[in-house]
């Protein structure tokens, strides 16, 4: 088999070495009955020519993705992803490593940690970040875990505007640690309405910008929660204009790490994001890496403050997570830098100004108004004069894809469309989609 | 002898300095030696009521977490806050500035069971 | 190690992207003031020849698979086929958004339908998600699971999970997490469970048992089905941790030794990339009992259409954000084409093989505390090597020799432990070049021991002061001491 070395000569003379007659013989310790019970999968050996083909086959089934204009959003965003982060995380040195456990074999993975955990902190005005989380939903279930443990009570307070796939990995979690979720209403602006804030909590979620596209006003949000710790959810291209949550004192800041130069594929791998305060960074949960010097004195970067993590504290350990999303950190690390602080405020605007293009153009239409009137940021959601769907199944018949209104009214928002816009779409694909509605 | 005699000393490798009804507690020479260069401790705060047997202190190095149970039920009533700025005290000081915390002990028979200074390094040898 | 922030600062490199081709409104009309950042992050702005020489010269200073031999035990860092990166990467997968129509996605979920069909097979259980992003989030939801079946059963004094002190670390973590206390058992002299102990730790409070197979010395539990009927018997669940498939894969199946819950790890029996840390994918395959409480929502196939499924009222809702990590999963599934059956089987004779011929080498030189034929790894010991020698001191000194080191000070039963192996990938020619190291070491150990305590010499950095980045940690770039 082409990724085996060994000969059949070499397989002779290493069982001879063992004192072992056959290959059969090394699996003597699994039950015969065990044995006799296997079925094979009746698969063949394929050629990688003909393994190519089978998938090059089902790919063609996702048959839209090519030629259409996405206005998909919910927490997946179309970017586009500069070259130069594949080139880099296609090095195999990276990619092929394990989790930097020998620190002199894997600088290269430790230092680009590091100024990973160093761009988290810039973006969202924390102290800490940790090397990263699967994802944002299981970041954020993270997040709600270690309040509890800060806190030491059973109740979280969540934004009802949160994406429903970041509600939906909380109230798991959730419901196997005892901890209850109060649902937090939104106001008539779309933005999450405090006044009847319970009390008794461990912490209060809030995302912004949220589920409709809206941008929470976080001021005084944290002055409201006596000792509850205030967790905001946030995309981390919109802090390139929006201030930063770390302003607001936010405690902990999680955020899915797709938009910063990661496929969709289909859903992941993505990449949770999850940054701090200092004080709690030994309730932190996931990999850090630090900077020190080595026996010379030269500087270098290694894993730190690990008695927190499975390995060395086991069932009293701050999370169970192992494997994390280091290579995604990478593309996140290689597409900031690759932007740099200029680069990203530029990219944030163009978001910023093509969505408030599409809205505007498609508020003047009749019938067609903002579901919420507050500030938002690349996605908007609309309320629409007909039904949202017979309008999402006709732009999808010209190839444009709209996400499914059915996740909004499953929020309290009926009859609303919602749009996102990156940089990606251009003004005549947007102008298209407003003479398409106007049209109907 | 390193470990002073006029101390006594539970078979977790804690040491008890016994004054009245107020236990002054650490973490003997032989265990700060298994644990290496200690990073971190985590105190109880003042004020804490602690049973015989419960957590009383944590003691980590770089790769590993010591738990500190209490030898002798009572209240804290005073922490060693120098520890938090400079772990390595216990590395450098076990017996002395090394202290972890002072405890009011409800019962001081309860350190009658304790091992004293010869038995407690004749204890180490036979481990 | 220079990082992105020693450079620069400066200002004016651009051309990134397409200019706004709307008419501009303005930041400062679209957002009010005080939702508006007013420092901007500090992230340098490189030239693109700069930033990749950086990153360049960084995966320099790293060690993957393709570099050389990577002994490290219970990860098998297998070779990581070629093909499988570009296949991830072919647009029409990765561009697929998670919330397109299932009809613009049918290729995707036929692929994620199939793959857990094969991994149905795969653990001789009935049904599969692919959600949890790693072993140890498989763990979790398994956990979520065992917590959810007997919650219907009302049996919620089952809280207990029994664990072997050979364990991994995620596995008591994983537990904890989902409200479950951990009884550990001690392993028996001859590294396996030992009945008489298991038997008394078994009780009505018992909710599973979390075993690895083989476990984590390397040993096949021999009498895992009595194991497994003592742990039903007791009307406890039995999960079993899949790290160490390599060591059965083509022959055996977890289902048929007991398994009520199995989870995979797909970056590693299933040749998915590490990525220096991760993503991995690790999905669990399950019993009969447990079917409906698995993960939303699940794939189905209808005629010649796939769609997600919604409706399963027990389910203990989702685990991810959408339906796992796609694109590890569908390297796993080249893998498994590939392979096919006959290179399943060559897997694990190849991976059991090379890592009892490493075996037999080397206890000849170093301690071996539990002997006995192993599957695709052993342990050794690294005790006694010589005055001050430590697990550690042999790790470096492998690095000298141009190795990566095995895993050490786990498991925590064997002292100095020294977790090796080897995977099918590797051929006798580096396996004896490895030997031939490792004997040079324990010699040098007792001739030169500075060499050991020294090492390593020839890598970008040396030893680092780990005491010193855990006492004042920097876990940030410091800007202001610049
Ligand atoms: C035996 C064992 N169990 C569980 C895990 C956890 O797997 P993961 O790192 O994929 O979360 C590992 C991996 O390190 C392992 O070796």
């Amino acid at each position: 088999m082409r990724y085996i070395a060994n000969t059949g000569a070499d397989r002779r003379a290493m069982l001879a070495a063992i004192g072992l007659s056959s290959l059969e013989e090394l699996f003597h310790d699994i039950p015969q009955e065990v044995k006799d019970r296997f079925q094979p999968l009746e698969l063949t050996v394929r050629s990688e020519m003909e393994v190519a083909q089978v998938l090059k086959e089902l790919v063609t089934l996702n048959s839209c993705q090519q030629s259409s204009i996405s206005f998909l959003g919910g927490g997946v965003y179309d970017h586009y992803i500069p070259s130069v982060v594949s080139h880099i995380t296609s090095r195999s040195e990276f990619y092929t490593a394990y989790t930097p456990y020998q620190p002199e074999l894997s600088q290269g993975t430790l230092t680009t940690m590091f100024e990973f955990q160093t761009l988290v902190c810039e973006l969202t005005g924390m102290e800490v970040a940790n090397a990263s989380i699967y994802d944002g939903a299981s970041a954020l279930a993270e997040g709600v875990l270690m309040a509890k443990r800060i806190v030491g009570n059973g109740r979280v307070a969540a934004a009802q505007s949160l994406f429903p796939h970041y509600r939906r990995v909380l109230d798991t979690y959730c419901w196997a640690a005892g901890i209850k979720v109060i649902e937090i209403p939104y106001t008539n602006a779309g933005t999450c309405d405090l006044t009847a804030l319970p009390q008794d909590l461990s912490s209060l979620v809030i995302q912004t910008p949220n589920a409709f596209g809206v941008i929470e006003e976080l001021k005084g949000v944290k002055e409201r929660l006596k000792d509850a710790l205030l967790i905001v959810v946030t995309n981390p291209i919109s802090l390139g204009i929006l201030a930063p949550p770390g302003q607001f004192r936010a405690d902990i800041v999680i955020g899915e790490g797709q938009p910063l130069g990661i496929p969709a594929s289909f859903g992941g791998p993505f990449l949770g994001l999850f940054a701090t305060r200092e004080r709690y960074l030994r309730q932190m949960p996931g990999r850090l890496t630090a900077q020190t010097v080595d026996a010379e004195g030269k500087i270098g970067y290694t894993m730190a403050i690990q008695t927190r993590e499975q390995h060395i504290r086991r069932e009293r350990a701050t999370s169970n997570i192992c494997t994390n999303s280091q290579l995604c950190a990478l593309a996140a690390t290689v597409y900031l830098a690759s932007l740099g602080a200029d680069g990203l405020h530029e990219l944030a605007t163009l978001n910023l100004e093509k969505a408030h293009y599409l809205a505007q153009r498609i508020t003047a239409l009749p019938g067609y108004r903002l579901a919420f009137e507050a500030p938002f940021f690349n996605e908007f959601a609309v309320r629409v004069p007909t039904d949202p769907q017979a309008i999402r199944a006709r732009l999808k018949e010209e190839r444009i894809l709209l996400d499914d209104p059915r996740f909004l009214s499953a929020l309290g928002a009926p009859n609303t469309l919602r749009f996102a816009v990156t940089e990606k779409r251009t003004k005549d694909e947007l102008d298209r989609l407003v003479e398409l509605l106007e049209a109907m | 002898m390193t470990h002073p005699t006029q101390f006594r000393y539970t078979k977790e490798h804690e040491w008890v300095d016994l004054e009245g009804n107020h236990a002054k507690v650490g973490i003997t020479e032989h265990a700060q030696g298994e644990l290496g260069d200690i990073v971190f401790v985590e105190l109880p705060t003042v004020g804490t009521d602690v049973k015989k047997g419960e957590n009383l202190a944590t003691v980590e190095s770089i790769k590993a977490v010591g738990d500190v149970y209490a030898p002798m039920s009572g209240t804290v009533v005073e922490v060693n806050t120098q520890l938090e700025s400079s772990p390595e005290t216990i590395n450098q000081d076990p017996h002395g500035a090394g202290w972890l915390v002072i405890l009011e002990v409800s019962d001081p028979s309860e350190a009658d069971s304790f091992l004293d200074a010869p038995s407690y390094e004749q204890y180490l040898s036979e481990g | 190690m220079n990082t992105i922030f020693d450079h620069k600062l400066a200002k004016g490199v651009g051309g990134l992207l397409p200019a706004l081709d709307v008419p501009e409104q303005g930041i400062e009309k679209l957002i009010p003031s005080s939702l508006r950042r007013t420092h901007a992050p500090r992230i340098p702005n490189l030239s693109e020849p700069e930033l990749v020489r950086h990153y360049t010269h960084l995966s320099k200073v790293n060690y993957g698979i393709d570099d050389g031999f990577y002994p490290l035990g219970s990860c098998t860092m297998k070779y990581n086929p070629k093909i499988n990166e570009d296949l991830a990467r072919l647009p029409g997968f990765a561009n697929a958004h998670p919330l397109a129509d299932e009809d613009l996605v049918q290729g995707s979920l036929k692929l994620l339908y199939e793959a857990s069909r094969y991994l149905c097979r795969i653990a001789g259980l009935v049904e599969v998600t692919l959600q949890p992003a790693a072993g140890a989030h498989g763990e979790l939801c398994g956990m979520f699971l065992v917590k959810r079946y007997f919650e219907k059963r009302g049996e919620e004094k089952r809280k207990r999970i029994l664990l072997p002190d050979s364990a991994h670390g995620t596995n008591p973590s994983s537990a904890t997490i989902a409200g479950f206390s951990v009884t550990e058992i001690p392993s028996g002299k001859d590294g396996m469970i030992n009945l008489a102990t298991l038997e008394e730790a078994l009780d009505d409070t018992v909710a599973a048992i979390m075993l690895t197979v083989p476990n984590t010395l390397g040993i096949f539990e021999e009498r895992i089905l009595e194991v497994t009927n003592m742990v039903h018997a007791a009307g406890s669940l039995c999960y079993f941790d899949g790290a160490n498939l390599n060591a059965f894969l083509g022959r055996a199946r977890p289902g048929d030794m007991g398994a009520d819950i199995f989870h995979f790890n797909l970056h590693k029996t299933l040749s998915a990339p590490h990525g220096g840390g991760g993503p991995g994918s690790g999905p669990i395959a399950v019993a009969q009992s447990l079917v409906d409480f698995l993960p939303v929502p699940r794939i189905v196939k209808d005629e010649n259409r796939y769609r997600f499924d919604w409706n399963s009222p027990h389910s203990i809702g989702c685990i991810h954000s959408f339906y796992g990590n796609f694109g590890v999963i569908l390297k796993a599934y080249a893998y498994l084409l590939l392979l096919g059956d006959t290179g399943l089987r060559e897997v694990s004779e190849n991976a059991v093989l090379n890592a009892n011929y490493l075996q037999e080498s080397l206890k000849q030189t170093y301690p071996l505390p539990y002997e006995r034929l192993c599957k695709h790894e052993f342990v050794l010991s690294g005790k006694g090597l010589g005055e001050g020698i430590s697990a550690l001191d042999i790790a470096k000194r492998l690095i000298d020799y141009g190795f990566h080191p095995p895993t050490i000070y786990f498991p925590l039963i064997v002292p100095e432990a020294l977790m090796i192996e080897p995977t099918e990938c590797e051929g006798k020619e580096t396996l004896d070049r490895f030997i031939e190291a490792m004997e040079r070491i324990a010699a040098e150990a007792k001739e030169n021991p500075r060499l050991l305590h020294e090492a390593p010499q020839y890598t970008p950095v040396r030893r680092l002061d780990q005491t010193r980045a855990a006492r004042q940690p920097i876990l940030t770039y410091p800007f202001d001491e610049r």
